[in-house]
């Protein structure tokens, strides 16, 4: 079965727990009060449930059409471990390290270790120091550019923003590299 | 009108807008140029940036501009390279390479830029002219034509998705839906399918999704092929970019009619820059006398200009439905709706009349940007091509950084983050499978004001009787049936006629 019918097997599934929940589990809890109402908050996910249940069972069961050729340009997925699938996945796990260590590491140490890896990969081995070195220099140049871009205005003008914008400022973890 | 225009041009013109022109167009044709990434990924990235600014009318000028600039930026490197990094220019490099490759680049870039200025400012006359006509009308517009607008815009989109496509795109559009009930709305003041999951209760991030459908897979797929960024070679040294007065001669009546053309594809939901684009060349081959059209597809300078123009076009179009009805026709002008919505500001019909200067600077700096971009490309286009030799595994932790920062500064939760790398590893998944990502995107933005609407409608009429009272409910809604059902039905009847045909023989 190709790749796109599992994918219309999952979203079968996926919207038929999500109708399931739509058409009995959620009015369950529903005010006396608001059953008078014309839409309950279950209405509108009925109907999505059905259409797409529906159209990932016509997808599923191949009533349409297989376009002719595919796209030249796309990646094959058939031929998907003759690519670098191990780079890809090493840079997923980079990005789910960082979101893990974002908290408990910190943001200037955390980022550090993934610009670092990130660029050192594909280049040279992570223990070449010439990478590394190529790396944070790398590193500089964009959390100089991250800085000119997320903060909207220099520091002095902080007053003149609104409070929203003051409490992003002092949420933003950045604001520590600045001082440094 | 007049007033508009003045609204817009004392906004646009300010120092600050000026700059944001400016550095979008400069940074769109910078990243734009890098093959593999195209105008959508830029502009997801992006956001974060917009939203911090603070104020929309300079957000979206930022964002229109990176928005002219990522695809004046993507035909110089189908043209250069013959790596288009979108598909809305593809088309471009059907003639653009051959040139380039006779030794004529120069030239080429010049009939590209000129091609997509003229483009351009046609197109934001035509938009001057079309918007506000049509949000005078829009205004009339009930809440339960809106809801039918809203379902016509988004199986329009499901039907221009091409051949074997319009059930996937129905399907991607149908989770963009599901996805957006997910969390507490304005409407019930409950809960909805959080599964009991507390960072689930304010729903999922646009910014998170939009980077997860649009900036993760263009990243995972640069690396699992590094071929896709350094494809077909140099096509040689730009010099002389100087067009002889025939060739102008040639190419003036081409960007014309495909500027008006292109921009009217690209107000129809769906259709946007890569129908107008592939559109525009196949008419103008056909229509050009037979000598020149063996040229075709070997360095035509009418081949050229045709997709280039109405590209350029059909992307100034593609604001009408934004600017005017609210209702975003392409992927991604729903990111630009998603910002707005971030800005507080809610467009629709009475954008104009609320906040006129946000509209009209649009406007005013689509011809400001194009302006820039002309000045900015002829001169310095043999520098700006060297960003093409800018090795990958620097620029791949670059956008990564990028995603995950901007999921990060929406929400300013770690969990975000790894709801990014899911989003983003499934919507890789979604497109080895060719299923197109836009239309989930414009589902989960448009699917809270669809049921909005649609709720409102319900409660005004006291149930469903609103698709029988009102005529033009049930003619547009009528409308969007058939949208999804013919190309499904013709694709059927050809197969049949195919396959009686091949018992015949």
């Amino acid at each position: 079965m190709a790749l796109d019918r599992w994918i219309a097997l999952v979203i079968l599934a996926v919207s038929l727990s999500y109708g399931y929940t739509a058409f009995f589990m959620m009015d369950a809890g529903l005010p006396p009060f608001m059953r008078f109402n014309p839409i309950w908050p279950s209405t509108f996910p009925k109907v999505i449930a059905v259409l797409a249940a529906i159209t990932s069972l016509a997808i599923l069961l191949g009533f349409e059409k297989k376009p002719a050729e595919s796209d030249a340009d796309e990646i094959d997925f058939s031929r998907l471990w003759d690519y670098n699938i191990g780079q890809a996945v090493f840079l997923l796990a980079l990005m789910v390290a960082y979101a893990l260590l974002l908290r408990p590491a910190g943001f200037l140490l955390s980022t550090l270790l993934f610009i670092v890896i990130g660029a050192a990969l594909g280049r040279a081995t992570l223990y070449d120091p010439r990478a590394c070195c190529r790396g944070c220099r790398w590193w500089r140049l964009v959390s100089g550019s991250a800085n000119a871009g997320y903060l909207p205005q220099p520091a002095a003008d902080i007053s003149q923003l609104g409070g929203h914008n003051v409490r992003r400022y002092l949420d933003w973890p950045l604001d520590g590299f600045l001082v440094l | 009108m007049l007033d508009g225009i003045w609204i817009g041009l004392s906004t646009a013109f300010s120092f600050s807008n000026l700059l944001m022109v400016i550095g979008g167009c400069l940074i769109g044709t910078f990243i734009g140029m890098l093959p593999g990434l195209g105008p959508m990924s830029i502009i997801a990235i992006m956001i974060p940036v917009a939203i911090s600014i603070g104020d929309p009318s300079a957000a979206l000028i930022l964002l229109a501009g990176v928005y002219y600039g990522a695809i004046f930026g993507g035909s110089t490197s189908s043209i250069l390279i013959n790596a288009p990094g979108v598909a809305s220019t593809v088309a471009t490099s059907f003639d653009g390479y051959p040139l380039a490759r006779q030794g004529k680049a120069g030239k080429a870039l010049t009939v590209a830029a000129i091609a997509s200025f003229a483009g351009g400012s046609i197109g934001a006359i035509l938009l001057m002219i079309f918007a506000p006509a049509l949000a005078s009308v829009a205004l009339l517009f009930h809440s339960a034509e809106y809801f039918a607008l809203m379902v016509v815009g988004l199986s329009a989109i499901a039907a221009f998705a091409g051949s074997g496509q319009v059930a996937k795109a129905l399907l991607m559009t149908l989770v963009g839906l599901m996805m957006a009930t997910v969390g507490e709305g304005a409407l019930f003041n409950q809960p909805r399918f959080t599964m009991g999951i507390l960072d689930l209760q304010s729903g999922f991030g646009f910014i998170t999704l939009a980077m997860a459908m649009f900036a993760l897979p263009e990243a995972l797929f640069l690396v699992l092929d590094p071929s896709r960024s350094n494809s077909g070679g140099n096509g040689g040294d730009i010099k002389d970019l100087r067009i002889t007065k025939e060739e102008a001669k040639k190419i003036t009546p081409v960007i014309g009619r495909q500027s008006i053309q292109g921009f009217l594809i690209g107000v129809l939901p769906g259709a946007g820059a890569t129908i107008a684009s592939f559109l525009g060349y196949a008419v103008e081959r056909n229509i050009a006398p037979k000598e020149e059209q063996a040229e075709f597809g070997k360095g035509s300078v009418k081949g050229l200009a045709a997709p280039e123009s109405a590209n350029n076009a059909a992307c100034t179009g593609s604001f009408v439905p934004l600017l005017t009805l609210g209702i975003p026709g392409s992927g991604t002008t729903a990111i630009l709706l998603g910002a707005l919505i971030a800005l507080n500001v809610s467009p629709g019909p009475r954008l104009m009349v609320d906040q006129p200067e946000i509209f009209w600077s649009v406007i005013i700096s689509m011809y400001v940007g194009n302006v820039i971009l002309l000045i900015l490309n002829l001169p310095l286009i043999p520098y700006i091509a060297k960003v093409l030799a800018v090795p990958r595994n620097y620029l791949i932790p670059f956008i990564l950084f990028f995603t995950l920062m901007g999921a990060y500064i929406g929400q300013n939760n770690a969990t975000e983050l790894l709801m990014l790398v899911g989003f983003g590893i499934c919507a890789t998944l979604l497109r080895f499978a060719n299923y197109p990502l836009a239309p989930l995107l414009i589902g989960f933005i448009l699917g809270s004001m669809l049921e909005d609407n649609f709720s409102r409608s319900m409660q005004l009429y006291d149930g469903i009787g609103f698709i029988l009272e009102r005529p033009m409910t049930m003619g547009l809604l009528a409308l969007a049936v058939i949208l999804v059902v013919l190309p499904t039905l013709r694709a059927r009847r050809v197969r049949k006629q195919e396959l009686q045909a091949a018992e015949s023989d």
